[in-house]
This record gives C-alpha cells, sequence and structure tokens, in this order.
C-alpha cells in the first residue's frame, strides 16, 4: 500500500530517462526501456489490487499523503494518492494496455527517426494519466487531466512536418481548452462549497449541499467531460486525432484519456447523486453523440475515421450509462471498451502498416488471405463490439442498455437510441469488416496507389528471429529486404513504392502481434467480469460497490432476459443488413453512405464556417479592444512609472555625503519612533 | 557624589557617535570619513561593553569581538579602494567621486 | 567608587577630546593621532568595566594596525595636504548635517536619562561574569559554543578581505610576474639559483640528472619573467 506512488513514478521515471538518455539509447532499446517501465508500474498495479481485495470492503480506501504541494491558508492541496476500487480497477487497465501499446510500437514505430521521442511521450502520458485516475484531489486530477492533453496535442502532431497533422494537433488541444475551462470553474465552486477539493471530503459533505449547487457543478465537470471524451458538441477534434501514430489512437484516443470524462463523473457520483436534471442533460449528450457519431461512422472510408467516430459513439454510451446513474455498467463499459477498440485499432495498425500506410479501405480486400493473424484478432474485436455474445461488448453494452431502459421516464426513449447505435455498430463494423478482410482484392494491380506492398519490410528487423514468434503467429515471415529503413516514409511524401505483384502484404512483427493476441484474449473473456446471471457473477458491481452512493438498479428476471434478446436482435440485424449491402450488394452501398454523413453532417464545417467568419470577427473586435484598453492601461503605467522614475533619480546623487545624511534622517525618524512609543 | 552607572557610558557613547555621524556629514577627505566611522564604531562597542556589565552577560562583549573584526575587514578593503580611486584621480575628495549618480 | 569615577571623567575627557579633533582638525595626520587618542580612552574605559581582553585587542588592533593603515596610506598617497572646511561644496549639507547630529544625540539622550531606572540589573543566567573566571575564559566559551558559526564566517569574511584588497591594489593590466612563483619546491629554487650562479656544477653533478632538468626549467622560466619585464618596461 506504501507503493502507490511508484505506480505514476515509473512511467515518469522512464520519461526522464529517455529524456535524457533516450536519443543514445536509440531504436529500439528505448523503446524496451518504455515498455519496460510501463509493465513495472504494471505489476505494481496488481500488487495493489491485490492488497485492496483482501481488505475489508468498507476500508478499500487508501490515501497516500507524499507532500502538501500549496498550503494557503485553508486551502490545501497535498501530492496524494487515492487508491479505491475505481481508481485500482483503471491503473490496472491503464498500464496493462499502455505496455502491450507500449511493446506494439516498438515494431510500429521502428526506423522512425524520432523513435525515442514517441516513447517519451508514451511515458509522460501514461505517467499523466495514472496521476489523473490516483489523484486523491481535483487539482491533481486536473494536473493529469492537463498532462494527457499536453501529451495527446504532441503525440497527435507527431509528424509534425505534415501540416496537416500539426493543424490536428492544435485544433485538439484548442478543443479541450472549452472543456478545461469548464472543469477549471467547477474546481473553484467545489471549493467555495465545500471548502475542500479533496475527494474523501466531498463524499460525506455531498448530501448537504442544495441541489441547484449540485446540479452547476455536475453541468460545469461535465462540459470538462464534453471536451475530454469527445461528446457533442465538443467531438470534432477525435476523428482529426487520427492523424497521430495508430498507437497513439489506440492508446489515447480509444483506450485511456478519453475515457477520463466518464472516469471524472464516476468519480464525482456523490454530488452526480444530488444533481438532478443535469443526469439527464448527460444521459441525453451522450445518446445523441452515439447516434450522431454513429451515423457518421457509417459512411467513412479511412480505417482509422472509423474507427474514431465508432470510439466517438461508444463513449457516448458510457456517457449514457452514467447519466441514468448507471456507474457500474459506465465503468464495465469503459473497461471492455478499451480492450476491444485498442484490439481493433491495433489491429488496423497492422493493416496499415501492412499496406505501406495505405489507409483507405476500398484499397484493401481480401486481406484474411495475407494476415492471417491481424484477421482472426480484428475478428475477435469485431464480434465484441458488435455486442455478440459472449464476448465483452455484448456484456457490458447490455448492462448499459438495461440501465438506461430502467431510467425514470425517459428511459425507454434512450433505450431505443441506444438499440438503434447498437444496430449502426453492427451494421459498419461489419461493413469495415467485410472491406478490409473479405472481397476482391483492390490493392492489386491499382496503378496509382501511393503506396504499393513494399511491406512488411520494415517490420521485420534484422534482428528478430523466429523462435519467438513460432508460439504465436507461425505465419510470420521475415521479409527478405529487411534492410528497408521505414514504413513510414509516406508522411515525408518520398516513398512512392509502387505495386509488384510478387510482393504481397506480409504480417507485422511480433512485439505488434503479441499485444493483438493478448487483447483479443482480453476482448473475448473480459465480459466475466460482471455477468448478471447471479448475484456471485456480478463481480465488478460488488468491487464498485463501496464506492458508489446511489446506483439506478438494473431490471430484474424477464425484462432483462427480453432486454438482452432486444440486445442480441439488433447485433443480429446490423450484421445481416451489411452482410445484405456489401457481399450480397441488393443495394447500393452509395445510398447508405450518403455524403452528409461521410462529411461528419457538416459540423466541422459548420464550426468552421462560424468561428472563421463572425467568430473571427468578434475575437478580432475583442484583440482591438485589448490592445487599447488593456494595453493602454498597462502602457500608461509603465509611462507614470517612467515619469516618477525620472523624478526620483535626481535623489541619486552619487555624492556619499548626502547618502550619509539620508541614512542619519533614517536614524532619527527611527529614534524618534522609538523614543514616542516608550513610556519616558 | 554621583554613582557611577553604566548611563553614563552610553552618554559617552551617544556623544562619541554624535560626533563621528556629524564627521562623516561633514568631511570631505575619504580618509577622515573613514576615521569618522570608526569613531561610530567604537561608541557602539562602548555601549555594548556598559550592557554587558549592567545585565551581567558576556555576549554583550562577544559581540564587540565581531565588531572589531569587521571593522578591520572593513578598514582594508575601504582603503583598498580609496588608494585605487587617488591612484587615477590625484587629490580626489569625496565630492569628486559621483559615478553613480542617476 | 570615587576612584572609578575619576578615571571615568578624565578619560571621558581624552575620548571627547579626541573624537572632536578627528572631526574639526584639518590635516588627516592630526586626526588619525586624535583617533589614536580616542581609541585608547576607549580601552581605559573597557578596562574599567573589567572587559581586559577587549582592552588588549582594541589596543593591538585598532591603535597598533586600523590607525598604522591610515598612516600608512596617508603618506603613501600624499593627501597629507589640509582641508578647506571654509567651503561646502553641497548645498545645505551643513545644517542639515548638524541638524540631524544634534536630533540623534538629543533623542538617545532624552530614551537614556529617562528611562535610567529601567536596565533591570537582572543576572544573566545563560553566560553570567562571574568575576571567578577570567573573562577571556568566558569570553572564549560563548564563541566557540553559540557563535562557532559567526566565529568560522568572521575568519571567511578575513579571508576575502584580504584577497579584495589585493585585488584592488593591483593596477588594472598589470602582468604577473611568473617569476614569483618558479616551479618546484624551495630547494629546486635554490639549487636553480646555485646552479646560475657557478655554472661548472652542472658538469660536476651528472648523476643528479633530475635537479638538473627543475634546474634548467627554473632557468628557463626565470628568463621568461625577465623577458615578460622587459617588455612591461617598454610599454
Amino acid at each position: 500500500m506504501d507503493l502507490i506512488w511508484l505506480v505514476p513514478a515509473l512511467p515518469l521515471l522512464g520519461f526522464l530517462t529517455l529524456l535524457v538518455a533516450g536519443p543514445r539509447m536509440g531504436d529500439p532499446k528505448s523503446g524496451w526501456f518504455a515498455t519496460g517501465a510501463v509493465a513495472a508500474s504494471f505489476a505494481v498495479a496488481v500488487a495493489l489490487f491485490v492488497d485492496l481485495q483482501s481488505m475489508p470492503e468498507y476500508e478499500r480506501q487508501v490515501t497516500q499523503t507524499l507532500y502538501t504541494w500549496m498550503p494557503s491558508g485553508s486551502f490545501e492541496v497535498s501530492i496524494g494518492f487515492l487508491l479505491d476500487p475505481l481508481s485500482s480497477i483503471m491503473i490496472l487497465f491503464i498500464t496493462g494496455i499502455g505496455a502491450l501499446i507500449h511493446l506494439y510500437s516498438i515494431g510500429y514505430m521502428k526506423g522512425d527517426p524520432k523513435f525515442s521521442k514517441f516513447f517519451l511521450y508514451l511515458n509522460l502520458f501514461l505517467a499523466s494519466m495514472l496521476l489523473l485516475v490516483l489523484g486523491d484531489n481535483l487539482l491533481l486530477t486536473f494536473l493529469g487531466w492537463e498532462g494527457v492533453g499536453v501529451c495527446s496535442y504532441l503525440l497527435i502532431s507527431f509528424w509534425h512536418t505534415e501540416p496537416a497533422n500539426a493543424t490536428a494537433g492544435k485544433k485538439a488541444f484548442v478543443t479541450n481548452r472549452i472543456g478545461d475551462a469548464g472543469f477549471m470553474l467547477g474546481t473553484f465552486l467545489v471549493f467555495v462549497t465545500f471548502g475542500s477539493i479533496n475527494y474523501a471530503d466531498l463524499r460525506p459533505a455531498a448530501t448537504g449541499i442544495a441541489a441547484v449547487t449540485a446540479t452547476a457543478i455536475a453541468l460545469l465537470f461535465f462540459v470538462g467531460a464534453i471536451g475530454k471524451s469527445a461528446q457533442i458538441p465538443l467531438f470534432t477534434w477525435l476523428p482529426d486525432a487520427m492523424a497521430g501514430p495508430t498507437p497513439v489512437s489506440a492508446l489515447i484516443h480509444a483506450a485511456t484519456m478519453v475515457t477520463a470524462g466518464v472516469y471524472l463523473i464516476t468519480r464525482l457520483n456523490p454530488i452526480m447523486a444530488q444533481a438532478g436534471w443535469a443526469n439527464d442533460v448527460i444521459a441525453w449528450t451522450g445518446a445523441v453523440t452515439a447516434l450522431v457519431a454513429a451515423t457518421i461512422a457509417v459512411a467513412q472510408t479511412d480505417i482509422k475515421k472509423v474507427l474514431a467516430y465508432s470510439t466517438v459513439s461508444q463513449l457516448g454510451y458510457m456517457f449514457m450509462a452514467v447519466g441514468t446513474q448507471t456507474y457500474v455498467a459506465g465503468v464495465f463499459h469503459m473497461i471492455t471498451h478499451a480492450f476491444f477498440k485498442a484490439l481493433l485499432f491495433l489491429g488496423a495498425g497492422a493493416v496499415i502498416y501492412s499496406m505501406a500506410h495505405e489507409q483507405d479501405m476500398r484499397r484493401y480486400g481480401n486481406l484474411r488471405k495475407y494476415l492471417p493473424v491481424t484477421f482472426v484478432t480484428f475478428f475477435v474485436g469485431w464480434l465484441a463490439i458488435a455486442g455478440v455474445p459472449p464476448l465483452s461488448g455484448f456484456w457490458s453494452k447490455d448492462e448499459i442498455l438495461a440501465g438506461v431502459f430502467n431510467y425514470g421516464a425517459a428511459g425507454p426513449a434512450l433505450w431505443v437510441v441506444g438499440v438503434l447505435v447498437a444496430i449502426l455498430t453492427a451494421f459498419y463494423m461489419t461493413r469495415q469488416l467485410i472491406m478490409v478482410f473479405f472481397g476482391t482484392e483492390q490493392w492489386r494491380g491499382v496503378a496509382p496507389v501511393p503506396a504499393g506492398a513494399v511491406l512488411g519490410a520494415s517490420g521485420a528487423g534484422a534482428g528478430d528471429t523466429a523462435p519467438e514468434q513460432e508460439a504465436e503467429s507461425p505465419t510470420v515471415q521475415l521479409g527478405e529486404g529487411s534492410d528497408e529503413p521505414t514504413a513510414h516514409d509516406d508522411h515525408t511524401g518520398h516513398g512512392d513504392h509502387h505495386l509488384m505483384p510478387s510482393h504481397e502484404p506480409k504480417e507485422a512483427p511480433w512485439t505488434m502481434l503479441a499485444p493483438l493476441v493478448v487483447l483479443a484474449g482480453m476482448a473475448a473473456i473480459a465480459g466475466l467480469m460482471n455477468l448478471p446471471f447471479s448475484d456471485q457473477f456480478k463481480r465488478l458491481e460488488h468491487w464498485l460497490y463501496p464506492m458508489i452512493v446511489f446506483e439506478n438498479p438494473l431490471p430484474e428476471g424477464p425484462t432483462l432476459v427480453g432486454l438482452a434478446a432486444v440486445a442480441i436482435a439488433a447485433a443480429v440485424v446490423g450484421i445481416w443488413f451489411a452482410f445484405f449491402v456489401y457481399v450480397k450488394r441488393r443495394l447500393d452501398p452509395a445510398r447508405i453512405e450518403l455524403p452528409i454523413l461521410a462529411e461528419g453532417w457538416k459540423i466541422d464545417s459548420t464550426y468552421a464556417a462560424v468561428v472563421g467568419g463572425p467568430g473571427e470577427a468578434t475575437f478580432q473586435g475583442v484583440a482591438d479592444a485589448d490592445a487599447r484598453i488593456v494595453d493602454g492601461a498597462v502602457n500608461a503605467v509603465g509611462r507614470g512609472s517612467l515619469g516618477l522614475g525620472t523624478l526620483l533619480r535626481k535623489l541619486q546623487t552619487g555624492l556619499v555625503r548626502t547618502y550619509a545624511l539620508g541614512v542619519a534622517i533614517g536614524t532619527v525618524a527611527l529614534l524618534a519612533f522609538i523614543v514616542t512609543r516608550m513610556n519616558l | 557624589m554621583l554613582e557611577l552607572t553604566e548611563t553614563w557610558y552610553l552618554v559617552l557613547a551617544s556623544l562619541v557617535f554624535t560626533i563621528g555621524a556629524v564627521g562623516l556629514m561633514v568631511r570631505r577627505n575619504p580618509l577622515v570619513q573613514f576615521m569618522c566611522v570608526e569613531l561610530m564604531l567604537n561608541a557602539v562597542n562602548l555601549s555594548f561593553v556598559a550592557f554587558a556589565r549592567s545585565l551581567d552577560d558576556v555576549r554583550g562583549q562577544a559581540i564587540v569581538f565581531f565588531v572589531l573584526v569587521v571593522a578591520a575587514a572593513e578598514v582594508v578593503v575601504g582603503l583598498g579602494i580609496i588608494v585605487a580611486i587617488m591612484r587615477r584621480r590625484q587629490g580626489a575628495d569625496a565630492d569628486d567621486i559621483s559615478l553613480m549618480r542617476g | 567608587m570615587r576612584v572609578e569615577m575619576f578615571t571615568f571623567l578624565v578619560t571621558a575627557t581624552i575620548v571627547l577630546a579626541g573624537s572632536l579633533g578627528v572631526v574639526l582638525l584639518r590635516n588627516p595626520v592630526h586626526n588619525a593621532l586624535s583617533l589614536i587618542g580616542t581609541l585608547f580612552g576607549v580601552a581605559v574605559l573597557f578596562i574599567a568595566q573589567e572587559a581586559y581582553f577587549l582592552a588588549a585587542i582594541q589596543v593591538i588592533v585598532y591603535a597598533g594596525a586600523i590607525v598604522v593603515l591610515f598612516l600608512f596610506v596617508i603618506m603613501l598617497l600624499g593627501v597629507d595636504k589640509s582641508e578647506s572646511l571654509r567651503r561646502e561644496p553641497i548645498l545645505g549639507q551643513r545644517p542639515a548635517a548638524i541638524v540631524a547630529g544634534v536630533a540623534i544625540l538629543g533623542l538617545t539622550l532624552t530614551a537614556l536619562l529617562s528611562s535610567a531606572a529601567r536596565v533591570t540589573g537582572e543576572q544573566s543566567v545563560l553566560a553570567p561574569l562571574d568575576p571567578a573566571v577570567p573573562d577571556i575564559n568566558r569570553l572564549g566559551r560563548v564563541l566557540f559554543t553559540e557563535y562557532i558559526f559567526a566565529f568560522e564566517v568572521t575568519a571567511v569574511l578575513l579571508t576575502i578581505a584580504v584577497v579584495g584588497a589585493v585585488v584592488l591594489i593591483r593596477r588594472a593590466g598589470d602582468p604577473i610576474d611568473l617569476g614569483e612563483f618558479p616551479d618546484g619546491t624551495m630547494g629546486d629554487v635554490l639549487a636553480a639559483r646555485a646552479a646560475e650562479r657557478n655554472p661548472t656544477i652542472d658538469d660536476a653533478a651528472d648523476e643528479e640528472a633530475g635537479l638538473d632538468e627543475t634546474a634548467d626549467d627554473a632557468a628557463a622560466t626565470d628568463d621568461a619573467a625577465a623577458t615578460d619585464d622587459a617588455a612591461g618596461g617598454e610599454r
């Protein structure tokens, strides 16, 4: 229990070491070092989890205070870590998935000129994320919140020589700022209301506050969550964030950082329990986001964009869950989603890698023949996200839908939206699977494909030897041209490989496939955490129970079974329909992939038009006012001091005797003061 | 006959201090100014010793010891500066040197 | 009592006369001599108050070292010419100085004379002036226990003052005469000088090869220094 600080400290140590020694360690040593740091952190997290489990249920809340960060009157912030059921399970999957993605990145980023810098950022990201989760007060969480924002920015624009990537990073950063303002205002309001920002102090005091205050706090923090977790209206940055390397998309923009909003709302559930209609706002925002993003995902052709909109949509599910106060289901889905979405992203990364950075799904096809391991793992991820039992996604999604259904008068309406989203999810994921792994080999013989199939070349490094790979992926072939430097040539613009019939897509190296296999296993079985059959299977619910004030109960018996049946039916319908359209070709896909969907309901372009047009004019006005009034005041102060200084410098004669006289006058004044104070 | 108390010493110290202070402000020869500073330091030393006796505490004398050492250091450096200045400007006095004028 | 009072009065007169002399006499040499009078007077008053060690230090350090230093500088710089006290270049400086002085004196005397009864005369428990123990022992005990840090810092201060004085006095651009700091031990240096004076030793002492080398080195250094000097002279 004394080791809590080690969990964020190990990645931080990795960061600091790489900062100093990263370029010297180079490729791949720095990657292995970073992976080791995160794996060690995972080991500590496991030990802490086991420790916590051995404690009595209601004592599972350990605070470790390292030191007082800023003591200031009654306001005191300490660097302290809070380990409770929620944070312990969060650090488990953050470090676990983080370690796997680090391992994956060793293969993916091989040969990149900024190899060590990539791992430097990844380690810093994990340290911030763990700080966010483990911080025992709002300010520390905010520190981590900003830290992950910075890392997200740095990693999205990692290949910043491409202007589009740099712009995407800026967009993510600026959009997040809007949410951060909400977070900060919420923190201020919490301090004013409670006189403390420690989570431990909030819970007992939360019942005593006015409903209006609670609603205001809840809404402010929800604004923060909207920014970080990419909900309507601030979701446009996430699809653009796909400009970053794929492991980043998997780690930050699918598995961990974007779930921070859900974590925050869950963490503040004592306040949420008092917040009244703020919960409806959260639930409906989640529902609308889920639906809008799912419809957009239907029409995307970029393999990563589909997954990005899918992530937004799934996050919408989570907000539906926490909004309807079905926190357990929300956290449950957060964890299963982390597994299967990380899996899908990494699988997509492996495909992209094998296709020499071609991301357009229309140029894939029939890849199951060439990338069997990637195909099988992606298939598992597909089943999980589509909601096919008994994979993990089914259980968590079903639990959310059941909880939503049971939520008061608005419940059924929300539930209908949720089912619609489930159908759409199954549809677009099946579409993606078909386009990538089945059908005709669109990449073959297409002359102007910018990136050809000089593939696997970079992957199978000369140092890689077969034995480790055989166990998991017997079909991995070591590329003959293993001294081909990198597959990342494209983004620098000079990789002009042309397709040669003799070169076919090859599997990625084992460092990339091993995480896929592990994550596929987890995505398949993670549902075991919380099965609805009987009380003893609801492990996650029991685990989280002590820290949740009010949990919306799930429906029982036949209702639950009926809802589950509808959920299964939704998945089947979605899959069948996609099959109908894309395999049987009974319906022209163009009738579904409407242009307005491909453009994301024109939301992004509308923002651009509004902010760029009247918005910019307003800002220009504000800037002018700033230049005249604020800067004018500052300059006036400057001129005033200058004038005063000109007067005062006359006192500075440079003559020692004048100074001595000044000292003497001071002495007289001091003596006079003392003498008059004495009782003579 | 009046009794000799520490007040006598303190009055004497006060007188010497004032003479030194006025001298510092009035005289222009930097060497003499230095001597005036020494006068003031001695006045303070005298009062410290007087207090040490009247309060029966040897720490008053310890302070005098430190004042002596600091005065010695000050004189060494101060005279060094004066010599350095005088080498450049023969016969300069305190009013001729006002490089620090604002 | 009577003797003590008599001593005080006589000494106080000397002290005051001396200090007035420092301020009022025109010739710097006379000022310095007046200062000695004051310093001696203060030393006598120290003795009257049983501070024997401080009195000795006062005579040795002040009268013996500091004032001599003053006189030395006066002679060195030739500034022993009289200063006109008639002229006052800074407007209003003199009246202001006198007013300030009177104020300081008046205020301190007010405080002293009106609160004469305030000095309690309570015995110090921490460091009493026990007549049975010589004052030098008591002072030493305090300096090396309670004030040990200040004491050590004082040592550093003195070192810095010495270095500072050397730096100040050195003319900027003066070449440092390396011949002042020859290589090797003093023995080597002496041998080198002997070799310079009597070159035949070189032939006689073949077996002392090491010595020869150092001797040559030293000679070379001396030559270089000589060249430096010559160059300096030319400049």
